[in-house]
């Protein structure tokens, strides 16, 4: 069940990923990079972090890419153009991206391997509660000033959008 | 969660995340439009929380997941002034081809 589950999931996510990358148009980008996010939030599920799940539908399949999908459509943004394209980038880049591909894989495999002979420490903590309860102890008693402090900053980051986006009085009264 | 056993190797979860995070330096590298550039940003940040929470599964670490609910958090606030950068540049440039943005003034 859960071998097929993470490979519908697992395959709706790489497809979704190399869809982003094909598409030309922003809005099929954008689109495509929704589908990767929900099927990151049930691999979120398999692995047992429930909360996580549902927070990835809600911030970011939700809040953060009607974001996107709304600035794509209000900056009426077309088809991008292929400018400056060198000749180079097909045969370095191929190997290059092979090459991160490989470290990064060599890297997470051997802290996974790390973690794999420690694991009997990692084991005391077991779970009798259920995720959400743990979780939300931890978040609401051990890191309650970092929580608060993340308000603040989407507070700060509200203001600052307000800010950037609005025109100035000079630019309003100049197209008057 | 009784039917949810732990069947999947580990190891695939964290493949997963890898290629995808290869996947989005590739769109970041290769994409030419501003809005593009920045949906491959939050594509590796979606991969490098995919493997918080495989470490977190493996660790039992209630605190791997708690870090990506702040990473989820700064990524909100992020993609808000993100994009409020990008209508910015628009309004002065008037285009979202990244080879056309080459002055830092506006």
């Amino acid at each position: 069940m859960h071998l097929i589950l993470f490979f519908l999931f697992a395959g709706f996510c790489l497809a979704g990923a190399i869809n982003l990358l094909w598409q030309t148009h922003p809005i099929n980008s954008a689109l495509s990079l929704i589908v990767v996010m929900t099927s990151l939030a049930v691999l979120y599920l398999l692995l047992g972090a429930e909360f996580l799940a549902i927070a990835q539908i809600i911030v970011y399949a939700g809040a953060v890419m009607v974001l996107f999908t709304f600035v794509v459509m209000l900056l009426n943004a077309g088809r991008e153009e292929r400018t400056l394209g060198s000749r180079a980038a097909i045969p370095i880049g191929f190997p290059a991206v092979v090459v991160l591909l490989g470290i990064l894989a060599t890297i997470v495999l051997h802290a996974q391997g790390l973690a794999a002979a420690h694991l009997g420490v990692g084991l005391t903590n077991a779970k009798n509660a259920s995720n959400l309860d743990v979780l939300s102890q931890v978040l609401f008693c051990e890191l309650l000033l970092p929580f608060e402090v993340t308000s603040v900053l989407i507070l700060i980051a509200i203001l600052g959008a307000v800010a950037l986006a609005r025109r100035d009085e000079a630019e309003r009264t100049a197209e008057k | 969660m009784s039917f949810l056993q732990h069947d999947v190797p580990l190891n695939w979860y964290l493949l997963l995340s890898t290629v995808l995070f290869s996947l989005g330096v590739v769109g970041f590298l290769i994409k030419r439009n501003l809005i593009t550039v920045f949906m491959s940003i939050e594509l590796m940040l979606n991969a490098v929380n995919l493997s918080f929470v495989a470490f977190a599964y493996q660790w039992h670490a209630v605190k791997g997941q708690i870090f990506v609910f702040f990473v989820m958090m700064v990524a909100a606030a992020e993609a808000a002034v993100g994009l409020a950068i990008i209508i910015a540049v628009f309004r002065a440039r008037n285009t979202l081809a990244v080879d056309r943005i080459d002055l830092m003034k506006l």
